[in-house]
């Protein structure tokens, strides 16, 4: 017998293209996106290099918060948990660095860096080894505890730099190598601009293109390690605990463990980003760490669309590119970006780009047509039970009497 | 056809689980009784009462979810009673749910697929650095997951979301799950409830050849005849208290069984005994 | 730590946490009725409170109220600026509900969702009074509201003598007739929306959507409307909490809810998210906690304290102290 023909639905997107492409095709493409990113500051191109800004250091900013994005897309997207407090980790990552490399100690940054991503782990693990066990929304509330109860700490121990914050914070290294041109549009056409430069790749005060360069080799390596774990026992194990945690815990997965291992690497990334905005800003204040931030990355990863890190990535973008954009309307933007909040969420609640799980899934379907077309012989007693005559999703009749 | 999962061959006729005196209180209300029945390897028990007689609850102290007040369980010749559910799965017992609980945001193929990691101990570094054991569990998991879609008739289907399946589809798919744990005991609850009767027919064939693959299988089921037609063993709960224990024709006949039935619908007991004999 | 400071001031501290508490209480009361009807975090009823202190202010501007006002004159314009914080906090409320709730709730989005579209509400509505200087002039009619629009970003006073007066004392410390009409009408309007939710038709209605939403609306429950009058007991309260927070704190600003919707949720938490007397119980027991806290360790101690005692309660009792139950509520 064949297997059932499925309705497909005829709808050829980015993505089914992609799909369609071979494998070497693919890598290619996503080779040329990447060269693409890095170029990006360096084209300068007219309308999407915001006017009366340094582009470079609006798509750094972007970078660090698709970082965010990314790290908290496997705490939020990946095993549901609502981690309304993610600035935290943001903030100990930077702290960790500042105190590091200016206030107590002076390490280089390249030092420093594995030093806050293992406090941060170790904060996401302290925070979640108690809270874990609380559930949904007390997990919201009890995390967005803890961001605050971080900032107010940065404030009220002076041995943290107090309000003030610290400064003077060691920058990544420097290795002069070449230096690169920027493009001018100022006349319309693109003219490389000689005494535009930066320098690959020295990480200086002026020129924010290398930290650009560095976040977003950060996003890269990111995502590659995302994909390798989501598609692994790991990333099935968050699913299932995000759909039935019981359930799961009774088909084996120990679902606590996984959990805290979400938070533990959320923080992880979430300290990357803190260390790269420290390494890049020279100063740091708990000003910067508000609670409006750690709201500002949820809404990052829901409106891009959780549990997707292509998705999460474009929220990221809209959120952290958008405003600053449109800088000219100053101090109109924080409104128009609550509008578009609610607007989204309305038309489009499962974020601009969901998870689309059916495209790994049509993978299996093609791996099981192969399987079928290898054995000739499907017989035995198996597969028929799958067309039986009244299986058609029709709701169980009052047989359910039998509640043992 | 592919192959079958690596079962534990074990020798036929042995206890395999036993509930030694299981009592289970919530507060003043006794839910188990001293509760007290073995499973042998290799044979399909069921386990019927009327409404409330504790089966599902019998069902969640075998698995941990409730803690028995007094009393043990042991299983394969461990104490499991008071171990964390997820180590009960993986020592062995695996099982559906009387109100379908799959994970509906994944397909089909990795609902199994989470069954089958149930034996496997990947963590995130392995998978980064595409470890061997990453590899080959993988494998070992596809493997699994392809052969038991086809074993339970879901083939067709593996690619959809396992809340788009069909009523039908989604029962036996959790039962798929549930044998991707490599399970050595296997535990339905009510697997037919809401089944018509030829459903209810091929579903029974299905759990039939699910022991002759070397399965123990414990059984929920409320439908007498079907019980009656498919099982080597019955054992009668009423209010939480065993009542009966043997063949099902000895089971049918005896007394205690008959009345426990009576108490709850006369007319439904006297028309399943009269069907099953 | 000031342990000495603390044990001599203890009832002053106490009192003052309780009348901060009772605040806490009426606006969490809003979070936790929404909550308990529809098991979402209602992210922007801080903002409702926000519209309420404001509407105090521009109700007592309307009637002319000014320091100089005493007495019975006093007293009466405070009622009036509460009916009107209450009737404009009861509107944005079922504003809110109408435009950032029903229509994804209609769609069955994920709860995750509904929060961004109220994160998102919140933003607007806190930027819309940020913004209202701008935005009447763009109307052009700025000058004809210059008082209540001017410099918009900034606090806004109460413009009523608000000192209070030492009615009597326990243990050495005055209570303020302040303290007794804030601490009075909190548990006043708690004991009636519990009576309300108790006895009443729609109250059922209430518990009933808490309880099972698709078996009530099977039963005749109009769903729709028990969810909008959810809202507006939220709304309403937080209208009145507003006022008696112009009466305690006296200044507010566009950003003011922020916090004081933070600890309000803190406080239904606390109490068990969902559960009526909780709301109470959690106000009061925070507002206790931070300001005793604040004593011991420094009043930049404060909100630490708050979520410290939130943490520590939710790990022995990981459903607040009297657990979730609108729907349980007794008849």
């Amino acid at each position: 017998m064949s297997s059932q023909v499925r309705p497909r639905r005829r709808r050829i997107g980015l993505r089914e293209r992609m799909r369609m492409m071979p494998r070497w095709g693919q890598i290619l493409l996503l080779v040329a996106l990447a060269l693409f990113c890095y170029a990006l500051p360096l084209l300068n191109p007219p309308f999407i290099s915001p006017p009366g800004t340094d582009f470079s250091g609006v798509l750094f900013t972007v970078a660090v918060y698709a970082l965010i994005a990314l790290g908290l897309n496997i705490v939020v997207g990946y095993a549901g948990l609502l981690d309304l407090g993610y600035v935290g980790f943001y903030a100990i990552g930077a702290y960790t660095v500042g105190i590091l490399t200016s206030e107590h100690a002076t390490w280089t940054w390249l030092a420093s860096l594995p030093a806050a991503i293992v406090i941060t782990m170790l904060s996401g693990v302290l925070l979640g080894w108690p809270t874990l066990r609380v559930r949904g929304d007390y997990l919201a509330i009890v995390t967005l505890g803890f961001g605050e109860i971080v900032r107010l700490n940065l404030i009220n121990q002076e041995w943290l730099g107090g309000a003030p914050g610290i400064s003077g914070i060691a920058r990544p290294p420097s290795i002069p190598l070449f230096e690169l041109p920027h493009l001018d549009w100022s006349t319309g056409v693109p003219l490389v601009d000689l005494d535009n430069t930066s320098t690959f790749l020295v990480f200086g005060v002026l020129d924010i293109t290398p930290y650009y360069w560095l976040a977003l080799t950060f996003v890269i390596l990111i995502m590659l390690a995302d994909r390798r774990v989501k598609n692994s026992r790991v990333g099935r194990a968050w699913e299932a605990t995000r759909e039935d945690e019981d359930a799961a815990e009774l088909m084996g997965v120990p679902t606590f463990r996984f959990k805290l291992l979400a938070f533990a690497l959320g923080a992880f990334v979430g300290g990357i980003a803190g260390a790269l905005f420290a390494g890049r800003q020279g100063f740091i204040n708990p000003e910067t760490f508000t609670l409006l931030l750690s709201i500002l990355f949820i809404s990052a990863v829901v409106v891009g669309g959780q549990g997707n890190r292509w998705g999460v990535l474009l929220g990221a973008i809209v959120v952290a590119y958008l405003p600053e954009r449109f800088r000219g309307f100053e101090q109109w933007r924080v409104l128009v970006f609550g509008i578009a909040l609610v607007v989204l969420a309305t038309y489009r609640p499962q974020g601009l780009l969901p998870p689309r799980r059916t495209v790994r899934a049509q993978k299996m379907e093609e791996e099981i047509e192969a399987l079928e077309t290898s054995d000739v012989a499907v017989a035995g007693e198996g597969p028929d039970t799958g067309d039986g005559p009244d299986a058609d999703g029709a709701p169980p009749e009052e047989k359910g009497a039998g509640r043992g | 056809m592919a192959e079958t999962p690596p079962l534990d061959p074990a020798p036929a006729g042995e206890a395999l689980l036993s509930m030694n005196e299981v009592t289970l209180r919530f507060g003043g209300v006794t839910a188990l009784d001293a509760v007290d029945f073995h499973i042998d390897r290799g044979e399909i028990l069921g386990l019927i009462g009327p409404n409330g007689a504790g089966k599902t609850t019998a069902f969640n102290v075998m698995t941990g979810i409730y803690q028995p007040t007094q009393g043990t369980v042991t299983f394969d010749g461990e104490v499991t009673s008071g171990m964390k559910r997820y180590r009960i799965a993986k020592r062995g017992i695996a099982r559906t749910f009387q109100n379908i609980r799959l994970f509906k945001a994944m397909t089909a193929f990795e609902n199994v697929m989470v069954g089958a990691d149930a034996q496997h101990s990947t963590g995130p570094i392995a998978a980064l650095l595409g470890l061997p054991r990453y590899r080959r569990e993988e494998a070992a998991g596809r493997e699994i997951a392809h052969e038991l879609l086809d074993f339970v008739g879901v083939r067709g289907r593996a690619d959809e979301l396992a809340g788009n399946l069909s009523y039908g589809d989604q029962r036996r798919l959790e039962i798929a799950r549930a044998m991707a744990t490599r399970p050595k005991l296997l535990c339905l609850d009510e697997p037919a409830a809401g089944f018509n009767p030829s459903e209810k027919q091929a579903l029974m064939e299905l759990i039939r050849s699910i022991r002759d693959r070397g399965l123990t299988v414990l059984l929920i089921e409320h439908d007498m005849r079907l019980v009656m037609g498919a099982v080597d063993r019955l054992v009668v709960l009423e209010f939480g208290r065993k009542i009966a224990d043997g063949t099902p024709a000895g089971v049918q006949n005896d007394p205690a069984v008959i009345a426990a039935y009576l108490g709850v619908d006369e007319d439904e007991v006297e028309e399943e005994v009269d069907d099953a004999s | 730590m000031q342990l000495q400071y603390v044990l001599d001031n203890f009832m002053s501290l106490f009192i003052g946490g309780l009348v901060f508490g009772s605040l806490y209480a009426l606006v969490a009361l809003g979070y936790t009725m929404v909550y308990g009807v529809l098991q979402l975090i209602n992210f922007a009823h801080s903002e409702v409170f926000m519209f309420g202190t404001f509407a105090t202010v521009w109700a007592l501007y309307l009637i002319g109220a000014d320091a100089t006002t005493t007495g019975l004159a006093l007293v009466g314009s405070l009622a009036f600026a509460m009916v009107i914080a209450m009737i404009i906090s009861g509107g944005v409320a079922l504003l809110l509900e109408r435009v950032a709730y029903r229509p994804l709730l209609k769609r069955g989005a994920p709860r995750l969702v509904a929060l961004i579209s109220a994160i998102g509400a919140s933003f607007v509505l806190s930027e819309i009074m940020g913004l209202r200087g701008p935005i009447m002039a763009a109307l052009g009619l700025d000058d004809e509201f210059d008082r209540y629009v001017a410099s918009s970003r900034e606090n806004v006073g109460m413009p009523l003598d608000r000192t209070p007066t030492v009615q009597f004392e326990i243990l050495g410390h005055g209570v303020t007739n302040r303290d007794i009409i804030i601490v009075v009408s909190a548990v006043l309007m708690m004991v009636l929306v519990d009576q309300f939710v108790r006895r009443t038709r729609i109250g059922r209605g209430i518990r009933a959507v808490a309880q099972d939403p698709e078996t009530s609306s099977l039963m005749g429950v109009n769903s729709t409307r028990v969810i909008q009058v959810t809202f507006l007991i939220g709304g309403l309260l937080a209208g009145a909490a507003a006022t008696l927070y112009m009466l305690q704190v006296g200044i507010t600003r566009y950003n003011a809810g922020f916090l004081l919707g933070v600890k309000a949720f803190t406080a239904a938490v606390l109490g068990g998210i969902g559960n009526l007397r909780g709301a109470l119980l959690g106000g009061l027991v925070l507002g206790v906690a931070e300001n005793l806290g604040a004593g011991l360790f420094g009043s930049e101690w404060r909100e630490v304290v708050a979520f410290a005692v939130l943490v520590l309660v939710l790990l022995f009792r990981p459903t607040g102290l009297l657990g979730e139950s609108l729907g349980k509520a007794r008849a």
